[in-house]
């Protein structure tokens, strides 16, 4: 697998990102980012998939232009606030699925061994994340779904973090999950649940054989239906094609999410991905720009592989791009620049961080 | 105790050239203890990150950075 999915992969991803390959629009036509100012800005309709498309072809010397629309939506749509949020791995490793951009897939020869979080390093986590003024705490696991020990660990870790007296909102990441579970959650008091879609459906059975991009599907349903908020992104760079970024911020908006958040590909020592390239700084920002304008009122997050794709300079070009949320600190196995230059950032940025009382 | 093997490859330090190692480590924890090349037990949190060899014990970001200080 590794000899084959990879490489044609990368070709793919390459041939179809080259600024050469980019398509000239046809004369006559109006200029998308004239008909994106009147149908997003103005009215609050997201592009549809061919107009996405032709956003992710503009070349490098209108990006500028694009981004300051895309910033220009984020404002007008979803305001000034930056939602600040930290994550932590509470099982690490040994999962059985085989994503193959993941470290923690057990099928894969990763340097990445299986740990677990104890409930006091739990809390300790949380309390790390609440000193940056973060309003989200996300606890993760690398698991198809839980099982009743990580659903009993999560619960007393939850427990633990009110009984110390945390003021955070707490979401979960865990895998799939049955209606049982998503019950549970939801008792425990997790207010947002997260599950990326990762990709587009045409491009999933590429990434990741275990399960279907419709089973991912069908526990995002269970959760909103539920009265979680539903937090569902996904990984750019795995070798996607060009059109099948637009038909992923397309699904997206149609699953309407809460919170979308954007990461880019790290490729990881010993998984089918380890020798992809890094997704260009540029494509990067296109890509944010192109979904912001897909989903003009949703929460676009900066997640993981931004400090690799866009370095200190792109991370505040994707903030005046689009993005209006971020994770600071580590992430769940990639250590992340420190929080402390994310907070300076956006003070420098004059971006403020939202409060507690206006997410509740 | 000086470090004989690279905490991101687990390759002798003596042998190769490191430096895209080293450059990964800015934005990842060790995975290889650096005194026998075992893969080490990471725990990373938002703040820093704990690894455990079974041989060697465990070191964590704050020792790393008090390592790498400059002394007075």
């Amino acid at each position: 697998m590794r000899q084959t999915t990879a490489p044609t992969a990368r070709r793919q991803g390459r041939t179809v990102t080259a600024a050469a390959e980019r398509t000239a629009v046809e004369p006559g036509a109006p200029d998308i980012l004239t008909v994106a100012r009147e149908q997003v800005l103005e009215r609050g309709e997201g592009l549809t998939e061919p107009q996405v498309l032709e956003v992710l072809r503009l070349p490098d010397d209108r990006l500028e232009e694009l981004l300051q629309l895309a910033h220009e939506v984020r404002m007008r749509w979803c305001g000034p606030e930056v939602e600040v949020e930290g994550i932590v791995s509470v099982k690490t490793g040994g999962c059985p699925e085989d994503c193959h951009f993941c470290s923690q897939s057990g099928r894969f020869p990763s340097p990445v061994r299986s740990a677990w979080l104890d409930i006091p390093g739990l809390v300790e986590a949380a309390r790390q994340t609440a000193a940056t003024g973060a309003t989200e705490f996300c606890i993760v696991a690398a698991v198809r779904g839980p099982d009743r020990r990580l659903l009993s660990q999560v619960k007393a870790g939850i427990e633990a973090i009110r009984a110390a007296g945390i003021d955070i909102q707490i979401a979960c990441s865990l895998g799939m999950l049955t209606q049982e579970q998503v019950d549970e959650l939801v008792a425990m008091g997790v207010h947002r649940y997260n599950h990326n879609l990762e990709t587009a459906r045409s491009h999933f059975p590429a990434v990741v054989t275990t399960h279907s991009w419709e089973e991912r599907w069908e526990t995002l349903r269970m959760v909103r239906e539920a009265g979680m908020e539903v937090c569902c992104g996904g990984i750019i760079g795995m070798g996607e094609t060009v059109e099948q970024r637009a038909e992923f911020a397309v699904q997206l908006a149609e699953l309407d999410p809460h919170e979308v958040p954007m990461n880019f590909l790290i490729p990881q020592p010993g998984t089918p991905y380890e020798d992809f390239e890094v997704v260009e700084g540029a494509e990067a920002l296109r890509t944010v720009a192109a979904f912001r304008l897909a989903m003009p009122r949703t929460m676009l997050r900066f997640a993981g592989g931004r400090e690799l794709t866009l370095g200190d300079l792109g991370a505040e070009k994707g903030m005046l791009g689009g993005i209006n949320a971020i994770i600071v600190g580590n992430y769940l196995t990639n250590l992340g620049r420190p929080a402390q230059q994310d907070l300076d950032m956006l003070r420098d940025l004059r971006m403020p961080i939202k409060a507690l009382s206006e997410t509740l | 105790m000086s470090d004989s093997f690279c905490a991101w490859c687990g390759g002798a330090a003596a042998e190769g050239d490191h430096a895209a190692c080293q450059r990964r480590r800015v934005l990842e924890p060790p995975r290889y203890c650096p005194h026998c090349a075992r893969r080490m037990v990471v725990q990373v949190t938002p703040a820093g990150w704990t690894a455990r060899c079974s041989a060697h014990g465990a070191s964590s970001s704050d020792s790393d950075r008090a390592a790498s200080a400059p002394t007075a």
